[in-house]
């Protein structure tokens, strides 16, 4: 993460810049590719149970048997906090790609009907953005508990708005290409100009909000979880994990609650890192922008 | 200034509107049934007569529309209702909890902001240096970390493991009174891991606008004339560089209202962002909607705050002009 000031033009040749940055692209890289395997490949490759109870191995420490150590009922943590991740990231990859599609809808409506329209929906966009998420999350899911789409569709309701604003934001400059003005004076229908020329101009933008969406859309569902709000314990996730491991911290055993926050660390961190890498390679000027 | 704090004022009315509107949207197309959690049990051995009976005291029988309206006006006159969980109106909630969350608030937020700025501007001072990449690296690393665990792990170390401060509450179990030396004690963990969730992005942002400054002419002039490095760093770089963090402070309510309610939960601090989660916990609308909006109105005086501290310290912005 090593940056040089906007202002250094001349650069000797082979500089600690350009090693740390395919350092740093090839550790996010590694990272996120050892969580994909390991969520995809672990729990069809493992014929492992991870509702294995073992009471007579209960909250043991970490060992060459148990990588992560027991809990405390004697799972093991590795195995739990795998298939955590597996359902945290599916709930985070669902509520983002459905926040997305709400938000592309929401945000093309806006920019291509123009006007009043975009007005109020706009200044909706404002109301629903100035309650805090995790608030407005936590108040959908008290009314909608308990299960698993209540808390996706919290997530979703709570994190389309930026997206919204993006692709608006990105219409409105498309609109007043001339590419438009052809289309148009074509002939073509409003309805033809947003769908056939508009939209795929916003995709890329929007699939960018999206993967950038996932690592906060699976914080706000272990938070959720974490509360006791979010999914129910039998479909465990990273946040519920966290939940059901205070009761041993507080008795001193540290391992149940800070291998699944890690699990939680990790993939953020390879997401944030790989979206730094490609902005600065698209737009070398801002470097060091804020990602998360 | 004092048009400007008006014509806000004004502006967020139509938005608080909108919001408590839609939570009463929300809680009437949810299964959420109001008669049932007053009931409780009894409601299921409860003939249907009773039920409607209990609706129509309750006055759920109407549209929520109509409730809303009643809720608002009663809302006016600062009669919110009653919260069920906590067993008093929920404007007493209000005004017993509000001060500690404050508190909890103001201490994690100044600390936030000094220990953010010095940071940001000891990695902004070498970009590329040892200092800026463990800072940087480190800020990146505490934003991905979600503040609950942060907290647990806090609590394992500060209280079990070093046992220099309390685990959690305002004051010790045995104590009677609340006293400051006791809530002082208290408040240093909370606090701290409130401080820690919001310092990356202090930190990113500081050390990102003075080593904008830094690389400015106004800078390389002052060097020019050969001042020490110390008046250009804080007399020139930092004065312009935290500009816009400055005015990015009041946009930060959100997240410290996220924090606070993560981090009282995990602290059994008697604030009003844990009386939200046990309201949740036990579908208590009242409580909920009166926070919910109470949120809003924060966030929302917030950018009041960042709009006002904007037009105060940049001499180039005109608060008249606003």
């Amino acid at each position: 993460m090593a940056d040089t000031t906007a202002g250094a033009v001349w650069r000797p040749h082979g500089t600690a810049r350009r090693s740390t940055h395919t350092l740093r692209l090839r550790v996010s890289a590694a990272l996120m590719g050892v969580t994909v395997l390991a969520v995809l490949l672990v729990p069809p490759l493992a014929q492992l149970d991870q509702q294995a109870v073992d009471l007579a191995a209960k909250l043991q420490p970490p060992t060459w048997a148990h990588p992560f150590g027991t809990d405390d009922v004697g799972r093991d943590l590795l195995l739990r906090c795998v298939y955590g991740l597996r359902v945290s990231l599916l709930v985070g990859v669902v509520a983002a790609l459905t926040a997305t599609v709400i938000g592309t809808a929401v945000g093309a409506t806006a920019g291509a009907l123009g006007g009043r329209t975009d007005r109020a929906v706009m200044r909706l966009v404002d109301a629903v953005a100035s309650v805090p998420h995790l608030l407005l999350g936590v108040f959908i899911v008290a009314m909608f508990r308990p299960g698993v789409w209540p808390v996706v569709i919290s997530v979703a309701l709570t994190h389309w708005l930026s997206t919204a604003r993006i692709v608006r934001a990105e219409i409105l400059s498309l609109r007043s290409r001339p590419c438009i003005d052809a289309a148009v004076s074509g002939g073509a229908s409003r309805w033809r100009v947003a769908v056939r020329h508009l939209l795929p101009g916003v995709l890329p933008q929007a699939g960018l909000a999206a993967v950038l969406m996932v690592p906060h859309a699976m914080w706000h569902e272990s938070a959720l979880s974490f509360l006791g709000l979010g999914l129910p314990t039998h479909t465990a996730s990273l946040g519920t994990l966290i939940q059901t491991a205070r009761g041993s911290l507080l008795a001193g055993d540290w391992w149940p609650t800070l291998f699944p926050g890690l699990f939680l660390v990790v993939p953020t961190l390879a997401v944030a890192g790989l979206a730094g890498v490609w902005r600065e390679r698209i737009n070398p000027r801002r470097r060091s922008e804020l990602m998360l | 200034m004092g048009r400007l704090v008006a014509r806000r004022a004004l502006h967020a009315v139509p938005v608080l509107l909108v919001v408590t509107f839609g939570v009463f949207a929300v809680a009437a197309a949810s299964p959420f049934d109001p008669v049932k959690a007053y009931a409780g049990t009894a409601a299921l051995g409860a003939d249907q007569e009773t039920l409607d009976r209990l609706r129509e005291n309750l006055g759920v029988d109407r549209p929520f529309t109509a409730r809303w309206w009643d809720w608002l006006t009663g809302a006016v006159t600062g009669d919110l209702g009653h919260s069920a969980v906590m067993r008093q109106p929920v404007a007493e909630v209000i005004g017993e909890r509000l001060v500690w969350s404050t508190l909890l608030c103001a201490v994690a937020f100044t600390a936030a902001v000094l220990l953010g700025t010095l940071l940001g501007v000891l990695a902004a001072r070498r970009p590329g240096s040892p200092t800026d990449r463990t800072v940087t690296s480190l800020a990146y690393t505490l934003e991905a970390a979600p503040v609950f665990w942060i907290a647990l792990l806090a609590i394992w170390l500060f209280a079990l493991k070093l046992d220099v401060l309390p685990a959690g509450g305002l004051t010790d179990t045995a104590s009677e009174q609340v006293t400051a030396q006791q809530v002082l004690r208290h408040v240093l963990l909370p606090a701290g891991v409130l401080a820690v969730s919001q310092l990356p992005w202090f930190t990113l942002y500081v050390r990102q606008g003075v080593g904008d400054a830094l690389a400015e002419d106004p800078v390389r002039g002052a060097r020019a004339r050969g001042l020490a490095e110390r008046t250009v760093l804080l007399g020139h770089a930092l004065r312009s560089g935290l500009l816009p963090v400055l005015t990015l402070i009041g946009s930060r309510v959100p997240e410290l209202i996220t924090g606070a309610l993560l981090v009282e939960t995990v602290f059994s601090w008697p604030g009003i962002a844990a009386a939200t989660v046990t309201a949740a916990t036990a579908v208590d609308f009242p409580l909920l909607a009166a926070l919910t909006t109470l949120a809003t109105a924060a966030v929302l005086a917030g950018n009041l705050l960042a709009d006002l501290l904007y037009g105060l310290t940049d001499p180039r912005v005109k608060l008249s002009e606003m």
